[in-house]
């Protein structure tokens, strides 16, 4: 019985580390702009399909996870540059609207760059399964954690080590004073739409040997990954993970023992329970509202 | 207008009308775009390809064929417009299309109204279960693909299955017509687990069907990503028991995406997919090589079953209109219930009265996919 329940652990664990890259892709943008960027979910997509045509093109994974992630980035900066900037004087909600057109544009084109089929990328390190406690576990789920911790290591370390990263803070606790303190906000929400992208595209190359990609595959993630940012508290780095990695495991616990049917029902009760009862997430800062 | 330029005008329709035989209008719909583009743009591409061949022949009862195509991107109410449209302006004389269930059943009322001969090339048993009077259908029935699996089974000694479905109305459907056809085939289904569209790990419904005692077998309904993720988590876990997936996933995608983790797997699936393979004295091997051959040498991809059905539905329409000797509706539709004895990319197909599809358990073969590739099962 208690095999059962690690391989259920290892299933969630593997789900939400997932979502918390995602989820981490909201927080960035929504602390820069106040907007949520429903265009995360594509910059998934971009990672894994860009990933494997360029495996597909003949250069050596290393290579074309880099060259995916480098191209995800550029979108992010065509998206901040071409689409949100142009209207940073509209109202969030109008910034909001504008990230779901694009993000109905983006796959569109990736349907029309690439293809309609599925991809699958290699495993980075072969597909035997190692056994734990009874349960097993596939490699790639090892370098899906790994790479998350590293990052969140990494994303710590911009955040609050680097001069770029304390003006983005800066720029999210205050825009106005940011500024008059010599900050450019342009060039922060330049690069936290960069920074996004390039977070977004690299879960999209970890998880396409386990799940594969399609042009399609997006809208879900993306749904996934807001709804694991609003558990965690929107803005907050920290919370995104813990978000992510509840709703990771509440998935497979669910499907694990209560029914699979309902797996999707979780996440999204999840996110009407944490609107409700809630509103800051698990992390989140009470903001106050000045009237 | 003058009465002269009247005359002139009318005088000029009746030489042309004797000169020029009025085209066979067969009429399409299907999802060229969309979700479910995968059907539709094969379905498309042979009717095209094949619409050019038969006129290069020389047409049908002299007279040639003109495809009326619209793409109603898996939307059924896109699909009613356009059904609409073919009925009542492009005046067709036979529709052969709609990819999907959804898409058919939307253009059913439309077919039966106006009476015109209708062909789907969908897949659920609704479509012709209870019969209608001007509706047929060219692909198998996700009945018939259960049924071929709990008869492999069988064969097998498993008589406890375990059942996994996705959430597509592919999967739905499926999954329904499964645990209908089940005990009636000897088989109890001891466990029914799902997942989600998009779903990327079912590692945790799979463990819950291996800690299900008496499982002897597991048959995932589905299509898309998710068979393959379920085929590689089945791996993973070290499952014994023989997996069995749909015709649904019956493409050499399939084994791609799942890789080593294919090896065993088997699936009920159409001719068309081991048409090289098939021994010589097969009924259909040479429908489905030449079909495969024209196909593939004039687009550049791999055939697939889909455009296989939209094949047969042509063929079956054009034999009906020989046989009715006109394009008269309800002489071709008498005719497409008559056909007998008609072998298709589907198998062969026998229609009657009751049966408007035509096909039994045998137009399945039974495939297991050794060393990353179909083989037939003996």
């Amino acid at each position: 019985m208690s095999a059962q329940l690690v391989q259920f652990l290892l299933a969630g664990l593997t789900l939400g580390a997932i979502y918390a890259l995602v989820a981490l892709g909201f927080a960035i943008i929504y602390n820069a702009s106040h907007v949520i960027n429903f265009a995360q979910g594509e910059f998934v997509m971009i990672g894994g399909m860009a990933a494997t045509a360029f495996v597909d093109s003949g250069l050596p994974l290393p290579l074309a996870a880099l060259a995916a992630v480098a191209a995800a980035t550029l979108v992010g900066f065509l998206l901040e540059k071409l689409a949100v900037e142009p209207a940073r004087n509209a109202s969030v909600v109008t910034l909001i609207i504008i990230t779901i057109g694009a993000s109905i544009l983006l796959r569109g084109l990736a349907s029309l760059v690439w293809d309609k089929k599925i991809h699958s990328l290699p495993a980075f390190s072969g597909e035997a399964p190692i056994a734990i406690g009874g349960a097993t576990l596939l490699p790639q789920t090892l370098w899906v954690l790994g790479a998350t911790l590293v990052t969140v290591a990494a994303l710590w370390w911009f955040f609050n080590r680097t001069l770029t990263g304390k003006a983005i803070l800066a720029v999210s606790h205050n825009p106005l004073a940011a500024r008059l303190m010599g900050i450019s906000v342009r060039r922060v929400l330049l690069v936290s739409f960069g920074l996004s992208a390039a977070l977004g595209a690299l879960a999209g190359i970890l998880i396409a040997p386990i799940s594969f990609t399609s042009w399609d595959i997006g809208v879900m993630l993306g749904l996934k990954g807001f709804a694991a940012a609003i558990l965690g508290g929107l803005g907050s780095g920290p919370g995104a993970i813990a978000g992510g990695l509840a709703l990771g495991l509440i998935e497979a616990l669910g499907a694990g023992y209560l029914s699979s049917a309902y797996k999707d029902v979780f996440a999204f009760v999840i996110i009407l329970a944490a609107l409700v009862f809630l509103p800051n997430g698990l992390a989140g800062k009470r903001a106050a509202e000045r009237v | 207008m003058s009465f002269r330029t009247l005359f002139a005008v009318g005088a000029l329709a009746l030489a042309f009308g004797v000169q020029a035989q009025e085209p066979i209008r067969i009429g399409a719909f299907l999802s060229v775009t969309g979700p479910a583009a995968f059907l539709g743009d094969p379905e498309q591409k042979t009717l095209e390809l094949y619409v050019e061949k038969i006129n290069a022949a020389g047409g049908v009862l002299g007279r040639k064929l003109q495809l009326y195509a619209y793409d109603s991107a898996g939307d059924a109410e896109k699909a009613r417009g356009f059904v609409k449209r073919l009925i009542e302006q492009d005046k067709v004389d036979v529709i052969v299309g709609g990819s999907t269930t959804g898409e058919t059943m939307a253009a059913v009322p439309l077919a039966e109204a106006a009476n015109v001969p209708f062909i789907s090339l969908a897949g659920a048993v609704v479509i012709i279960e209870p019969v209608k009077k001007w509706v047929f259908k060219t692909p198998h029935t996700d009945r018939m693909a259960c049924e071929k699996v709990f008869v492999d089974m069988r064969a097998r000694g498993a008589t406890k299955a375990a059942l996994i479905s996705g959430a597509g109305g592919f999967d739905r459907s499926m999954r329904a017509e499964c645990l209908k056809v089940a005990a009636k085939n000897g088989v109890q289904i001891v466990a029914d687990e799902s997942y989600g569209a998009g779903d990327t790990d079912m590692t945790a419904q799979l463990t819950k069907i291996k800690n299900t005692p008496g499982v002897q077998a597991v048959l995932n309904a589905g299509f898309g990503q998710g068979p393959a993720i379920v085929t590689k988590n089945y791996r993973q876990l070290g499952i014994a028991a023989p997996l069995y997936q749909s015709h649904g996933v019956a493409s050499k995608q399939y084994i791609k995406l799942s890789g080593d983790a294919a090896e065993g797997v088997r699936l009920p699936a159409a001719a068309l997919l081991v048409a090289d393979t098939l021994p010589a004295s097969d009924k259909q091997k040479k429908v489905v090589v030449d079909y495969k051959r024209e196909y593939e040498t004039r687009f550049k991809q791999e055939v697939s079953t889909f455009g296989g059905h939209a094949y047969d539905g042509l063929m079956l329409a054009v034999e009906a209109i020989k046989r009715a000797g006109s394009t008269d509706r309800a002489k071709v539709r008498d005719a497409l219930e008559s056909t007998k004895g008609y072998i298709g990319t589907a198998g062969v197909v026998n229609m009657s009265p009751q049966d408007h599809m035509g096909l039994d358990l045998s137009a399945f073969r039974m495939l297991e996919v050794r060393k990353g590739d179909w083989t037939l099962v003996k």
